[in-house]
């Protein structure tokens, strides 16, 4: 059988039947023989009990995003599955695992050709009331795909043992029966071989990834409202902040929370929020205080659907606009978009970097998908953005905060610091910062703050460009995983594509774009918005060719690699 | 006397608490004459700088009779209203961006008569010979003042109609 | 709050050299110079006071002053002082708003800073109307004044700032009177030694808009009892009271807002110690 890089399993159940506790479990044993991989989950809406689905891949490497199908399905229970039928793509080489005795599976494993495997949970938890039904599912699934029942062993152990011995030795025995149910059945997905050990890696979901790489880049002071997806940004912001002399407050509510990092800012912090699409409309206006006044701050927002309250736990592409335009007035501002779990780790702290050198607001777009899924990734190489923002010392009277200087960026002067004092000013203002209504001074400000953006050297983190070729695709945030495993797919198939993804979404980069693009004649933009707002925005700030279609969704559904290689093919015929 | 009012229970005292009415009285007309430039107010800019300065040169006077005391660091001590305030101080809640010379010798001639009434009192309560001495020196500057006052207000009466209905430009909203 | 003293401060060292746009007769006039007063009597240097301003008439007054100063947008000036005091605590913080900017589109603010209690001072000069804006109505207008936009008068009860301020938690409340200059100063410098969240409404006339405030000053007298530690009582005297009570009302026991101190690490690569496989 030829070996696969990845093998994807998808564990749906109800009612707290642990569905997502086993996509953990099992995660976590593919980790410990080496395997990297990518765990996601889906929820019904209920609070508690509610349907919930674990998807997971398993791979050789590091991955990105899922794939374009599940190779296993094993249903806990099947009430309610229907609802992730979109999300669980199946085929005639697929397999599920059911209980006869545990209801329907839903129409998709029928329609799919899927074979079915049996697992009679029932009657096992009926024999043995101690014993879970998602434990025995765990250990089934373990067993089909050849993981190492001792390594799932020990990694349960750990994982109940503050619930006591006897939870330990049940859920032992539970996984260690549904091995046994289904050893007779000789599967194997063809996964190869896990790599020696060798680099260090990490279990880390995204927004985790992002709380490091603030700290990392010197963020001192975070101000915090809850909101899915991004309240772990925060709660790890909570725990950490302070082992390294900063601190979190909670604010009442997202008005709050970005006026306060300003406050903290100014005071000299390197400062952050992390916020979804309604919150970020919230801090509008904020945004354009700190452009305005010069003050850095970090706001990370991590989109989901939308618009307005939108699919909370679900991702989209859909805040480009409000984060590059969102704020009334020419506002210019930062904005970048981390491509993958490791990359919001580097580009949160690059974000730092960049709010502190422009003291400018710098927006993270990073998303549901990539700030929730957790994934075994290599550890990723120390970068040495710190924000440093130009202070203002020694200072001769009258101070000039807001001086016309070559580079755009004026040294400023922190609280504390004699003869420094100015107030920062939301009203357009003198080079003193005194409140202005004169031409000469708003047209002199308008270009300052722009001409400090656009004569800063970004460097090459500006965007991800790989590979050469005549078709080309571009990509954001999180479906980068996604179009490089469809530019593989088309390598392997002997057709080259180069992929470009910007990092830095705002202010534009026409001429390190024209660069990406020499030699493109055809381009297909990707991504997951309704109104095609990242093509819109290529279009109105970059020369395209002539010959650039888009590739657009909304959310909820993730758009898959197979999806981006037809849509290349596709363009190639016609 | 009222209450909050400072004592001067020596000369120094009282050289340090007249000082100290004076640069309030000062400071507010400063404060009056740039609220009036700000306002194109241009004859009451003129009227409270006049003002001001007149003020300013009794400031100095006592400071001369002073001589080497420290006045200025004394009055930081010894010079403190705590819920009124220093008598000559014009009334900044008086002024008006439309006043008239009229108007502002009106709030001089009250600061004048709060003065010399101060310094009335201070007098009949006075123990202290240097102090009673001073204490009348200044009962008699202020009735000057107080008079000069009634004479600039006979040479600017106020105007025929009384204060003009109000600009034919409506206020400015500012934010 | 650690100010340094130093050689003495004038109230002048406390002035900037930009020229108010008050209209003259305006009670703000009045609150600079108490602020300039009360500066010099804390004895703390320009470069470490910061004076935080959101939108109105009032909250120009930061750019009037030598200090450090911060013009932010319409009603959001607590927030941007918690975070700055939060993170520079060696810093004296003072927040100037007026009642539009503090108890409208300021009100939740108010209500969690209060609650908060961080260690500021928040002074709010109360003109029972939206001057900057031409004269609409606030949360502390009386119902029956007639606007453009509420014509023949809003019909709803004032709110009531220091009630709301004593159950929120305010930790030193105060009222104090614009054309009392030297009275106002002086409750500034206590309400800012006194930790925690300290509030002073400051009664001060519009001249435009509320010609009929000039009669303020003879309805203000002092609080005929001190003030309390007990705010259920403080409360009732405030709701009862006729409104031109001046003076502290109440200074309270809590302890002012403290960040969590964390276990610290010396190297941040311990963070990643929790992810490592």
């Amino acid at each position: 059988m030829a070996e696969a890089s990845s093998v994807s399993v998808a564990f749906v159940g109800s009612g707290g039947a642990g569905a997502l506790t086993t996509g953990r479990l099992l995660l976590e044993a593919a980790c410990a023989a080496g395997w990297h991989g990518l765990l996601t989950r889906s929820v019904g809406p209920q609070i508690r009990g509610g349907e919930a689905a674990a998807l997971l891949r398993i791979a050789v490497d590091s991955v990105e995003c899922h794939g374009d199908r599940f190779d296993l399905l094993v249903g806990v229970d099947w009430l309610n599955a229907h609802r992730f039928e979109t999300e669980i793509a199946l085929g005639p080489d697929s397999v599920v695992v059911s209980d006869p005795q545990g209801g329907d599976p839903p129409a998709i494993v029928p329609a799919s050709g899927a074979r079915v495997i049996e697992l009679r949970l029932k009657e096992l938890t009926t024999a043995n009331p101690a014993w879970r039904p998602n434990m025995i599912a765990v250990g089934a699934a373990a067993q089909l795909l050849r993981l190492d029942q001792v390594v799932l062993a020990d990694l349960i152990d750990k994982r109940f043992q503050d619930k006591g011995p006897a939870i330990v030795a049940a859920n032992l025995a539970a996984a260690r029966a549904g091995a046994a149910a289904v050893a007779h059945h000789n599967l194997g997905f063809g996964l190869a071989r896990p790599r020696a050990a060798g680099a260090r890696r990490w279990l880390i979901t995204g927004n985790e990834a992002v709380g490091l790489g603030a700290i990392r880049g010197g963020i001192r002071f975070a101000a915090a409202y809850p909101i899915t997806p991004a309240s772990e940004v925060l709660e790890w912001l909570a725990l950490n902040l302070t082992k390294v002399g900063g601190s979190l407050v909670q604010a009442e509510d997202e008005l709050a929370s970005i006026n306060m990092i300003i406050g903290g800012s100014y005071g000299g912090a390197p400062s952050l929020t992390a916020t979804s699409g309604p919150g970020l409309s919230l801090m509008v206006e904020a945004l354009g205080l700190a452009t305005a006044a010069e003050v850095p701050i970090v706001v990370v927002n991590v989109m989901r659907g939308g618009p307005s309250t939108g699919i909370p736990t679900k991702s989209e592409q859909a805040d480009l606009n409000i984060a590059v335009y969102g704020v009334h007035g020419d506002a210019p501002h930062i904005v970048v978009a981390p491509q993958s779990i490791p990359d919001c780790l580097l580009t949160t702290q690059w974000a730092v970097h960049l709010a502190e050198s422009l003291q400018t607001p710098a927006i993270l777009l990073s998303d549901q998908f990539l700030g929730q899924a957790l994934a075994a990734i290599a550890r990723p190489a120390d970068v040495s953005f710190i924000g440093q923002r130009q202070r203002a010392t020694a200072i001769v009277a009258p101070y000039r905060r807001y001086a016309l200087t070559a580079n755009g960026v004026s040294p400023m002067a922190v609280p504390g610091v004699a003869d420094g004092q100015y107030t920062a000013e939301s009203l357009s203002h003198t080079e003193r910062g005194l409140p202005s209504t004169s031409a000469s001074d708003h047209h002199a400000q308008l270009d300052k703050r722009r001409d400090k953006l656009e004569r800063f050297v970004f460097g090459d983190l500006w965007a991800t460009i790989e590979g050469e070729g005549t078709l080309a695709v571009i990509a954001w945030g999180s479906l980068t995983g996604a179009a490089r495993e469809a530019v593989a797919q088309l390598a392997r198939a002997g057709r080259q594509v180069r992929l470009i993804a910007p990092r830095l979404l705002s202010p534009a980069r026409p001429a390190e774009m024209a660069a990406a693009l020499e030699g493109v004649s055809r381009l297909l933009v990707v991504e997951q918005s309704h109104g095609a707002q990242f093509y819109r925005y290529l279009r109105a700030h970059y020369s395209l060719p002539a010959d650039t279609t888009v590739l657009h969704r909304p959310g909820p559904l993730p758009i898959r690699p197979g999806e981006i290689c037809r849509e290349l093919l596709r363009e190639q015929s016609s | 006397m009222s209450a909050d009012a400072p004592r001067a229970s020596s000369l120094v005292d009282l050289y340090a608490i007249a000082y100290q009415i004076e640069v309030d009285a000062v400071e507010r007309y400063t404060m009056l004459a740039d609220q009036m430039e700000m306002h194109n107010n241009l004859a009451l800019v003129d009227v409270f700088r006049d003002l001001a300065r007149a003020e300013g040169i009794h400031r100095d006077q006592i400071c001369s009779m002073a001589g080497d005391f420290d006045v200025a660091a004394h009055a930081r001590k010894v010079a403190r209203w705590h819920l009124g305030e220093s008598p000559e101080s014009a009334d900044l809640a008086a002024a008006h961006y439309l006043m008239t010379p009229h108007d502002a010798l009106q709030m001089a001639l009250a600061a004048e008569q709060r003065a010399l009434e101060f310094f009335r009192e201070l007098l009949a309560n006075a123990v202290d010979t240097d102090v009673r001495h001073l204490a009348a020196e200044l009962v008699e500057e202020e009735t000057g003042h107080v008079a000069l006052c009634h004479r600039l207000l006979l040479r600017y009466p106020p105007p025929a109609g009384g204060r003009p209905a109000g600009d034919p430009d409506p206020p400015a909203s500012q934010a | 709050m650690s100010a340094t003293i130093a050689p003495a401060c004038r109230p002048a060292d406390y002035r900037s050299a930009v020229k108010p746009i008050w209209c003259p007769g305006c009670g703000d006039f009045h609150v600079l110079m108490a602020f300039t007063r009360a500066f010099a009597e804390l004895g703390v240097r320009p470069e470490q006071v910061a004076v935080v301003s959101g939108i109105g008439c009032s909250s120009r007054v930061p750019a009037y002053m030598n200090c450090y100063g911060f013009h932010g947008v319409h009603g959001r000036s607590l927030a941007v002082a918690a975070g700055l005091k939060i993170v520079r605590p060696d810093l004296m913080v003072v927040v100037a708003s007026g009642d539009g900017d503090g108890y409208s589109i300021g009100g939740n603010h108010f209500l969690h800073a209060c609650r908060r209690n961080v260690d500021l001072t928040y002074v709010v000069m109360d003109n029972h109307i939206y001057g900057m804006t031409k004269g609409q109505p606030s949360p502390t207008t009386e119902p029956d004044f007639d606007t453009a936009l509420a014509p023949g008068g809003t019909g709803m009860r004032p709110f009531h700032p220091l009630v709301i301020a004593l159950a929120s938690g305010a930790n030193f409340v105060a009222r104090a009177f614009s054309g009392n200059p030297a009275e106002t100063a002086g409750i500034i410098v206590e309400a800012v030694r006194h930790p925690g969240f300290s509030f002073v409404e400051v009664l001060s006339p519009c001249v435009t808009y509320r010609p009929d405030q000039r009669a303020w000053k003879d309805r203000v007298h002092r609080a005929p009892v001190d003030a309390t530690d007990d705010a259920a009582r403080a409360a009732r005297r405030v709701m009862t009271d006729d409104g031109f009570n001046l003076g502290v009302l109440y200074r309270g026991n809590r302890p002012p807002y403290a960040p969590p101190i964390g276990k610290a690490i010396t190297d941040l690569a311990e963070l990643e110690r929790e992810f490592e496989l």
